[in-house]
């Protein structure tokens, strides 16, 4: 094997490093001996420092990242399988970095979050963890194809555990269902994988973006890949797993699931279906937008039906990634950037209000919203939390959600009116089940006895929360410390797409014209 | 007579011998020392393979090339590995005879003669030596009414395959003139005005051949004698013996049937589809794990088939890779296999496996590495086999057959995660019997090959590049 060779300043593999480390951890976890109780709490240790060391290590891609530069950057490449043209390519671009940390700073507020709510087989869930975070940083920042099949895919095992292992009375449906799921979606994306393989010989994703494929191959693994995204996002008509396995899955898979797993699809399609398949993906625009309007407002009105918090809260999952679907397939400028902030804004948000559901979860053991209300009185820190998250879904200007809705909203309007008016009802929407919740939770009177004890926040629980709110504002307030990381490479790919757009145009008009000179 | 080529076939089948004069005249109970000479004999074969120099021998009857080599390693390898489960199990069934080593080296000097098949005959002889070794040992507990039943039901329906094999033979005698693979190539290299008796003949070799890989709709014995056998013996019949028939049809189908491939690609296409729904969804009612094996491997025939369907060389690099990486999680499946056990007595259901992670999470975790392997989730090694495979059916331009495969992998997958969701969700059992070194060897050494392939896949997946190319010459 070819030593690694890696592009970045200190010519060092961080993104191997970042990606591998937690599997350490697991190694570490496996080592770990005595009795159960002191396992447990090892366990918990040895995971807590094993995903914030994580972290620390992938700051150094905040830090080291060249906001001007469009490409990949800490690129590291080794041969993996020469005889098939297979490399193990690694690198990050403005659009995956913040996945990446994202998906970093969530695990270590998971194990947090899981520290006393797991109680039984506390080191096979942290390893679970562990391994998880490896699948979805490696996922984020493989650049080569069959490398980001296989984290993918590899990201179903852990998740699949945690669901059916840890998670509610129907953990066994529901685990089963998404797996299910998303391995039928996932494998047609394998058979595109295959035909570009065959077309450009490798599958190394710098090359396949400079191949051309053809307006009718396009339309082909345009459908390929949306089999597979559609269900991650996951676009209505295939959004059915998410209520289960958000209801049945612990707190902190809840969290994990929301807040890194279903921005997969939303960055499968920028890194796939828009920059490969230009022509396909502007053929394909308007049924994703009427995918993603529909999913906005029915699943916002199923969501102000629901009883049980965290449905309620997957539900409105599911209408911010319809807006995400929305911005992106505008495909211009301001709508992929309000995609990109609105999925690293509703990964932090919606990871919190999980978090707050867990809270009081853990408490009383019931999700059910009318067994709450009043907890205002007993739980103001609780409250406050919860409001600046509320706002944050509802998209309240100064918080995360708001700088994401709008660009999308902005770039919704450059294609058509009624898309933006459709896809602003929305943000109305959102407002209204989100306050309907917090009302019949945090406000009125307490009237059941057993809350009337309940605690407010742990220290431990306002650890949690505080990076959490910081970020919610920071996004808000300051977005441009977050859109810098992907302008330039965002930029890049609305221009080439553009230019792949009047090349096809060209191509038809000259067709068009050879056609009528021979009739 | 160069003897040389014949050489690790002539070693094996001396050991066998030897081996088998050794344990008359002990008068102790001799099957650990004699399985594990078998495991030297083995070993020493292996080396001897490796030494071999690619060559046509005996006047066109034996080829020995680089396509050859690669069957043979893994022949020897899942025998090896089977035979380290066959200590273990026989010992505790009170099956643990000598003569069990030295059946199981025979078969597989018969699967060698196979690989190295050159000739319609020498296949033949081959394919029988195997066979032949195979029935008594699934026959082997012998005073198991469900043992002898297998045996008998694998002997009569293995023997009505062979007949059907024979006849296609000699029609292909009969219409080409020649039992050699070289001549009976120059016979049909016409692809159009191929006689309909030859055709007749290639179909009735394909049957005869596809009894032996248990692919639909010749499968109907393969659950039955699966669940009837002693489980060391199915091991043994899930690895080595499908390799062989598989390697004999590449090299039958490519070599001297290879300008006709439009006459028999639609029945292989067939085959593999029907074997891949069969395979699927007729698992999915199993309570029996020797049965959801028996129909996993069905499935699993159906996929390798998808690359011989596809007639080039990629395919057959496919299919290489594929029987790897099917060889060795078999295996370690049946070494969990061979684990369950309670208070003495084998059990079988899965239900058996009830919360299995709480008591063993060791081999709860290889099992959950070989079911997710089998069901083709990356990042196990039976991820790598569908991937090249299907790779090769996109190349061919079979789009149906690979949509059909991939989908077909998402129905095989749902009873693999069925097998996994008892393990860790389901509350636990009383837990198992200590296992054995030799078993928890096998399933460690295993696991860790399913599971770490994706980092040194390259020199095997560039091996069964070469021998693919040997076999297209």
């Amino acid at each position: 094997m070819n030593p690694v060779t890696a592009s970045d300043a200190a010519g060092f593999p961080v993104l191997s490093l970042v990606t591998f480390l937690p599997l350490v951890g697991v190694v570490l976890l496996a080592t770990l001996r005595g009795e159960e109780g002191a396992v447990a709490q090892n366990a918990r240790w040895t995971a807590l420092w094993t995903s914030l060391i994580t972290f620390g290590v992938s700051l150094v891609l905040w830090t080291g990242f060249d906001l001007h530069e469009p490409g990949y950057q800490f690129v590291e490449s080794v041969d993996w399988l020469p005889a098939l043209g297979i490399g193990y390519r690694m690198g990050v671009d403005g659009i995956s970095v913040l996945f990446v940390l994202l998906a970093t700073a969530l695990t270590p507020i998971c194990i947090l979050a899981s520290w006393d709510s797991v109680k039984m087989r506390v080191r096979e869930y942290m390893a679970a963890f562990l391994i998880l975070e490896t699948m979805m940083v490696g996922m984020f920042s493989a650049t080569d194809f069959l490398l980001f099949y296989m984290f993918f895919e590899g990201v179903l095992i852990p998740m699949y555990l945690i669901i059916g292992i840890w998670g509610g009375p129907r953990r066994v449906y529901a685990s089963i269902k998404f797996f299910l799921y998303t391995f039928a979606g996932s494998v047609l994306m394998l058979l595109a994988l295959l035909a570009m393989w065959r077309q450009a010989g490798t599958t190394d994703i710098a090359v396949l973006l400079k191949t051309p494929f053809s307006a009718e191959m396009q339309f082909w693994l345009f459908l390929a890949f949306l089999a597979s995204f559609a269900v991650k996002v996951p676009m209505w008509p295939v959004h059915t797993w998410l209520p289960d396995a958000h209801v049945e899955a612990p707190t902190a898979g809840s969290v994990i699931l929301a807040g890194v797993l279903l921005k997969m699809g939303g960055y499968g399609f920028l890194r796939f279906s828009v920059p490969m398949l230009p022509i396909a993906a502007a053929q394909f625009a308007p049924v994703m937008f009427a995918l993603g309007v529909i999913a906005v407002i029915y699943t916002s009105l199923v969501a102000l039906a629901q009883q049980d918090m965290k449905k309620l809260i997957a539900y409105s999952s599911i209408a911010h990634m319809g807006v995400v679907v929305i911005g992106i397939f505008t495909l211009n400028i301001q709508g992929i950037d309000g995609a990109l902030f609105q999925m690293i804004s509703h990964g932090v948000v919606s990871a919190a209000l999980f978090l707050c559901v867990g809270v009081i979860y853990d408490r009383m053991h019931t999700r059910e919203i009318s067994r709450y209300g009043g907890l205002g009185d007993r739980m103001p820190a609780y409250a406050f939390v919860f409001m600046l998250f509320t706002m944050g879904s509802i998209g309240l200007p100064g918080t995360s959600g708001f700088v994401g809705e709008f660009l999308v909203l902005v770039g919704a309007l450059r294609v058509n009116f009624w898309l933006a008016l459709l896809g602003s009802f929305g943000m109305i929407l959102g407002a209204a089940y989100m306050l309907y919740l917090y009302r019949r939770i945090i406000f009125g009177r307490i009237t059941r006895a057993d809350l009337k004890s309940i605690l407010d926040l742990s220290p431990r629980e306002i650890t949690i929360f505080a990076p959490l709110v910081v970020l919610t504002l920071w996004l808000g307030i300051y977005p441009s410390s977050f859109t810098s990381f992907f302008e330039s490479s965002v930029g890049a790919m609305v221009q080439s797409h553009d230019q792949a757009m009047i090349l096809a145009h060209h191509a038809t008009r000259i067709a068009r014209a050879t056609l009528s000179i021979a009739r | 007579m160069n003897f040389a080529l014949a050489l690790p076939e002539i070693f094996l089948a001396l050991c066998a011998m030897g081996i088998l004069v050794a344990g008359v005249l002990q008068k102790t109970d001799s099957t650990v020392m004699c399985t594990m000479a078998a495991l030297a004999a083995c070993a020493i074969t292996a080396v001897l393979v490796v030494g071999v120099p690619a060559a046509t021998g005996y006047s066109g009857l034996f080829i020995t090339d680089a396509f050859a080599r690669y069957a043979k390693l893994l022949i020897l390898a899942g025998t090896a590995l089977c035979a380290i489960l066959s200590l273990d199990y026989n010992d505790r069934q009170g099956i643990n005879r000598f003569e069990f080593p030295v059946l199981m080296l025979l078969s597989s000097v018969g699967m060698m003669v196979m690989a190295s098949a050159d000739n319609l005959m020498t296949l033949y002889m081959g394919l029988e030596l195997q066979s032949l070794a195979i029935y008594v040992l699934a026959a082997f507990a012998r005073d198991d009414i469900r043992s002898s039943e297998a045996g008998l039901k694998y002997f009569v329906l293995s023997a009505l395959a062979s007949g059907l094999l024979l006849y296609g033979i000699s029609l292909t005698y009969g219409f080409s003139g020649s039992m050699d693979f070289g001549h009976i190539a120059q016979a049909a290299a016409n692809p159009v005005s191929t006689s309909t008796g030859l055709i007749v003949g290639i179909a009735f070799i394909i049957t005869g051949l596809a009894f032996k890989l248990s692919a639909v709709p010749f499968h109907m014995w393969t659950p039955d004698v699966y669940e009837g056998a002693p489980t060391s013996v199915t091991a043994l019949m899930s690895t080595a013996p499908k390799v062989a028939p598989f390697v004999v049809l590449l090299r039958v189908m490519f070599g001297p049937f290879g300008h006709v491939a439009v006459q028999w690609q639609l029945i292989i296409v067939f085959v593999s589809i029907a074997s891949m729904l069969l395979g699927s969804f007729a698992a999915i009612a199993q309570t029996n794990i020797k049965r959801l094996m028996a129909y996993s491997s069905i499935g699993h025939m159906g996929y390798a088939l998808i690359g011989l369907a596809a007639g080039t060389e990629t395919g057959v690099r496919g299919v290489l890779v594929y029987l790897l990486t099917y060889v060795v999680m078999s295996a370690g499946a049946f070494a969990c296999i061979i684990a369950m056990r309670r208070r003495g007595l084998a059990i079988e259901k899965i239900s058996d496996l009830g919360g299995l992670a709480r008591n063993d999470l060791t081999l709860a975790v290889l099992m959950a590495i070989f079911m997710f392997s089998m069901a083709g989730i990356p990042p196990m090694a039976g991820f790598f086999g569908k991937l090249l495979v299907f790779q090769a059916a996109i190349d061919a331009g079979m789009y149906t057959l690979a949509i059909i495969g991939v989908l077909t992998s998402v129905v095989g997958c749902f009873y693999y995660l069925r097998v996994i969701k008892v393990m860790f969700f389901d509350p636990a059992e009383a837990p198992f019997d200590a296992r054995s070194g030799a078993l928890s060897f096998v399933a460690l050494a295993t696991g860790a090959f399913t599971f770490a392939f994706m980092v040194f896949a390259a020199p095997f997946v560039g091996a069964a590049t070469h021998a693919a190319k040997a076999l297209f010459g």
